[in-house]
């Protein structure tokens, strides 16, 4: 490792001075000459079929430009998200939107739209949809299940006796549509010593990015610039081009920072399209600004659950086996899939020796689900974390040792299909958390004083975290200068940046005399992955890696068909390409690429490989002939499940007649192979271990049943973590095992971080109220008094999205 | 510098303004609800920065606005427009203040600063600044003006805090990558404190 010039230090990120300074710009801080302001209309209703739209008060106010409606963008087959609707299946669905000279004029124009719509039943909780009798959120169904045999609708209704029996803790015996497995589930759970199940609720919740999805468009000869709050960069082309209706090559995208995403702006979202069509229709430059209040309504949110899970355990502490169910939240548009994630994560982290994973995904009229840091993953982290508390409480064994009896490895093979995994080092983990937190001796101390009790807590988070077949692009210019076209997207994790660094690190380069492209689809970006799912690390060390390569390789030709001999016979060093038999004999980066310029070819871009993707091939041919051209597709091997695995370790300090509780301390590992950049590590390793005391303590959905109406609509209502909600200090480290796979041993970690930090919490406080599983996040104060004084909770068991 | 407006007695004046605005809607929920048509929009001078700056201001429009749409001050930020978030914070008279939650009128005769106006004239960026890009303070970097505005304020009134002290000081901005910890690194490093 230390013999890296690059990967492992820290540096200062190009763009965090634009941060510091207010020079950075969002979506919302653009303006162009002409642009007027679109505010939208959406529903009232939580699920409504719009009769009439009466507009004319509106378009005859002075001011008011344009009027969008469902019939001007494309309609889409539910339950799918429209850019607008009429049969809104949520409250704050879009139903139209305004145009106006000011947004003020735009906003008065609401007032006098008049849209009649007839209500359609809606439901909030997907127990009350699955109970015969119980309101179907579309009247396609209530169920919709997403899967590569074929998507579609079902109505899927349970008896009374099965939801109460499943709301008693029993195995449901519903129907339910999905289902893997592998092992004998039966056999395992008949040897276990100690079988343990428990059912459980994770309320779904919303991302609140600080940054709402802001979007600007207009057209000029016929391309359509957008700015938008978008989490990646190229990954948004194809889906906000068909978004718009129009090719790639007529989309520009403009996302030079995003005030985070979290999972909610992966792919271009359908409101990002709401001015491009606009523009179209008003011929003036169209800016959508999202209030905070519709980001509650209309943004996204995480995916609950409703499940029942069955575990055997061997005496020494071995999961023989995990039954698990669950109904998943998908909310009206059926964006999901978080609970196969969950089974899936549950083979990776506890190794279990047979699985079945079944899952029901329901609708609910309740607002549109989306990926949200580690989906499936974090959710079942807090809910496994108490249950092997409980399992080694049962058995006599540690918690740290009952989680490494079972930790993956490498040679762990996971997932339905049996994957072996790239690396995982998870046991190294869990002793780098365990001494760093000094948990042999904490275990040993009195926990309770008076009315305060403490609790001690690990967890353990996963992401799988890497994808191939991406392209890289750098280009050496005459000035002897490396630019790294990337169309990572930045939305604060400085991935961007620190995986840029793996073409100068190849190329030995000062990292000064480098220069990053990013930001703009017109600086001539490859195409990249998303930027989320843990993926950047692994993913974009390696295609920058190739290009970097593939320059490299066009160096060396260039040199011995200048100087001579072949190209073998030469090596780098940052700035000159040399002869090793004689270092003498060389020429500097600035040359080469000026003899490439002279050669073109594929030397400066006029050719280029054939597999690479139709939005790099453009970029490559825009820069064809400005200098030495690397590019490639990551075509190098892959194999099996690249997972990113993190640990945390915490003492809470509940005090017993608030039902609040302090961190008093918190240790996080990363197991994500390789350190790439030491300080954003321990940034998202802190910021994730902040979501996930979020999701333990406070942040929840909560609904008006009767009306269908998000009753938290704003950052505190929904229980953001605030600096005072937080230990002011977290500790992190890592395992810093390099990945084979990975030309630099990278793999990612963004979303394990956080899955760590929820399982911690929740095991704390189980800890901390004698073993006592709550199965549900948030766990709130008045649920802990509730639970030490013998009253009952206020909700019903398994109910979700309820006060 | 105003003694008598206290951190907390200003959160609690904001926290009972955004009760009200919360039950309006959208970007301009405290600026005019009832506007006669076609009354006369009032040329005003603030000091913004050190700089006087002539602007055209409805009698209701919020300093957030007034910074970002007139002034072209987009460094402070719209996170919440309803006095939650703090991404909007700016100084008045060395105050922290909500700027969305501030009628611009009620600021005439007041000093505003904004982050745009911490950088030296040659240049050089503020001590906190400076200390934020060390200790890799931000993420996304939506926050971070606010957080800036709340940081430089608690060193000019306590220019050696305990972490603990800068914690509860900053507890007005919200951060939703969670990178309080490395805020509270930079705090302690602007002021000459290991963080």
């Amino acid at each position: 490792m230390s013999d890296y010039k690059l990967v492992g230090k820290n540096f200062t990120p190009p763009d965090i001075t634009g941060k510091v300074t207010g020079k950075a710009k969002y979506a919302e801080d653009f303006r162009v000459d002409g642009m007027v302001f679109a505010r939208m209309y959406t529903s009232p209703m939580a699920h409504a079929r719009v009769i009439n739209i009466d507009t004319s008060a509106a378009e005859a106010m002075p001011g008011v430009v344009g009027i969008l409606t469902a019939a001007d963008v494309p309609e889409v087959e539910a339950p799918n998200a429209a850019i607008l609707t009429n049969t809104p299946a949520y409250i704050g669905d879009p139903i139209l939107a305004v145009a106006a000279e000011t947004e003020q004029i735009a906003e008065d124009a609401m007032a006098v739209i008049k849209v009649e719509m007839e209500p359609l039943p809606f439901v909030t909780d997907p127990l009350d949809s699955l109970l015969e009798g119980g309101a179907d959120a579309r009247v396609e169904g209530n169920v919709y299940s997403r899967s590569r045999e074929g998507s579609g609708f079902r109505t899927v209704k349970w008896s009374r006796q099965q939801v109460e029996e499943f709301r008693a803790g029993k195995e449901p015996t519903g129907e339910f549509v999905n289902e893997w497995s592998y092992g004998d589930i039966s056999k395992s759970m008949e040897e276990a010593e100690l079988v343990i199940e428990e059912n459980f609720v994770t309320t779904g919740y919303a991302h609140m990015s600080m940054e709402p999805r802001t979007a600007m468009a207009y057209w000029q000869n016929g391309t359509c610039y957008v700015h938008g709050s978008a989490q990646s960069q190229s990954f948004w082309m194809p889906g906000l081009a068909r978004l718009l209706g129009i090719e790639t090559k007529d989309l520009v995208l403009i996302s030079e920072n995003t005030g985070g995403g979290f999972g909610s702006k992966i792919g271009a979202y359908p409101v990002a399209a709401l001015p491009g069509w606009f523009s179209k229709k008003i011929n003036r430059p169209v800016q959508l600004r999202v209030t905070r209040e519709q980001e509650y309504y209309m943004g996204s949110a995480r995916v609950g659950f409703q499940g029942w899970i069955r575990m055997g355990f061997a005496a020494d502490g071995r999961i023989l086996g995990s039954d698990v169910f669950i109904i998943e939240d998908i909310g009206a548009n059926a964006t999901g899939g978080d609970a196969s994630s969950a089974g899936g994560a549950i083979s990776m982290v506890y190794n279990a020796g047979a699985m079945r994973f079944r899952g029901l995904p329901v609708l609910t009229n309740t607002t549109p689900r989306g990926a949200q840091r580690g989906p499936g993953q974090n959710q079942i982290a807090a809910v496994m974390a108490p249950i092997m508390d409980k399992a080694a409480t049962k058995l006599g064994i540690d918690r740290v040792d009952i989680r490494k009896v079972n930790s993956t490895n490498n040679e762990s093979v996971v997932y339905a299909e049996r994957l072996p995994v790239t690396s995982a080092y998870m046991d190294e983990a869990l002793s780098k958390g365990a001494a760093m937190f000094d948990w042999d001796t904490r275990r040993q101390r009195p926990k309770k004083n008076g009315s305060k009790v403490r609790g001690l807590g690990i967890g353990q988070g996963f992401h799988s975290a890497g994808a191939t077949g991406f392209d890289g692009l750098v280009r050496i210019t005459p000035d002897g200068k490396l630019h790294i076209h990337t169309g990572v997207g930045n939305l604060g994790t400085y991935s961007y940046a620190s995986t840029s660094r793996a073409a100068a690190e190849v190329l030995k380069c000062d990292w000064d005399n480098c220069e990053i492209h990013r930001g703009n689809t017109e600086h001539n970006l490859p195409w990249n992955s998303y930027q989320a799912g843990s993926v950047t690390t692994f993913t974009h060390t390696r295609t920058n890696y190739v290009a970097a390569m593939d320059a490299l390789r066009k160096m060396k030709a260039i040199a011995a068909d200048t100087m001579g001999g072949s190209p073998e016979d030469y090596d780098i060093d940052g700035t000159r390409i040399f002869r090793m038999d004689n270092p003498a004999q060389g020429m500097s980066y600035g040359a080469i690429a000026a003899r490439a310029i002279q050669l073109g070819g594929e030397y400066s871009g006029q050719t280029f490989p054939e597999d690479i993707n139709e939005i790099t091939q453009r970029s490559v041919q825009n820069l064809a002939g400005s200098g030495l051209v690397g590019v490639a597709k990551d075509n190098l091997p892959q194999e099996g499940v690249i997972p990113g695995l993190a640990v945390a370790f915490c003492e809470i300090e509940l005090d017993l007649e608030t039902g609040k509780y302090e961190i008093l301390d918190y240790v996080g590992v990363a197991e994500c192979g390789t350190v790439l950049f030491p300080a954003g590590l321990a940034q998202q390793m802190k910021g994730g271990a902040v979501w996930g005391m979020g999701m333990a303590a406070l942040e929840r959905h909560v609904y008006d049943p009767q009306n269908g109406l998000p009753a938290n609509i704003g950052y505190h209502q929904c229980g953001i973590p605030t600096y005072l909600d937080v230990p002011s200090v977290t500790r992190t480290s890592a395992v810093d095992i390099a990945d084979p796979q990975n030309p630099f041993g990278a793999r990612g970690i963004g979303e394990p971080a956080m899955g760590c930090s929820v399982a911690a919490l929740t095991s704390a406080i189980s800890d901390a109220l004698d073993g006592h599983i709550f199965g549900r996040t948030p766990v709130s104060p008045d649920m802990i008094v509730n639970h030490v004084t013998g009253h009952d909770q206020s909700f019903l068991p398994l109910q979700t999205n309820n006060f | 510098m105003n003694p008598q407006l206290s951190r907390r007695r200003f959160i609690k004046a904001v926290i009972a303004s955004s009760v009200a605005a919360a039950s309006s809607s959208g970007i301009h929920s405290a600026i005019a609800q009832d506007k006669p048509r076609g009354a006369v929009e009032r040329l005003i001078s603030l000091n913004v920065n050190g700089q006087t700056r002539r602007v055209d201001v409805s009698p209701q429009e919020t300093l957030a606005f007034t910074l970002r749409y007139k002034l072209g001050l987009t460094g402070t930020k719209i996170g919440c427009n309803r006095g939650e978030c703090g991404a909007c914070t700016v100084h008045i008279d060395g105050v922290t203040n909500y700027s969305c939650s501030t009628l611009t009128h009620s600021v005439r005769t007041r000093a505003v600063r904004t982050v745009e106006g911490l950088q030296a004239a040659d240049g050089s960026l503020h001590p906190v600044q400076q200390a934020f890009i060390d200790e890799l303070s931000p993420q996304c970097g939506f926050c971070t003006p606010g957080q800036i505005m709340s940081a430089v304020a608690l060193l000019e009134e306590n220019p050696r805090p305990t972490r603990e002290e800068a914690r509860h000081a900053m507890s007005g901005n919200l951060c939703r990558c969670g990178a309080y910890d490395h805020y509270l690194n930079g705090i302690m490093r602007a002021s000459g404190q290991n963080s």
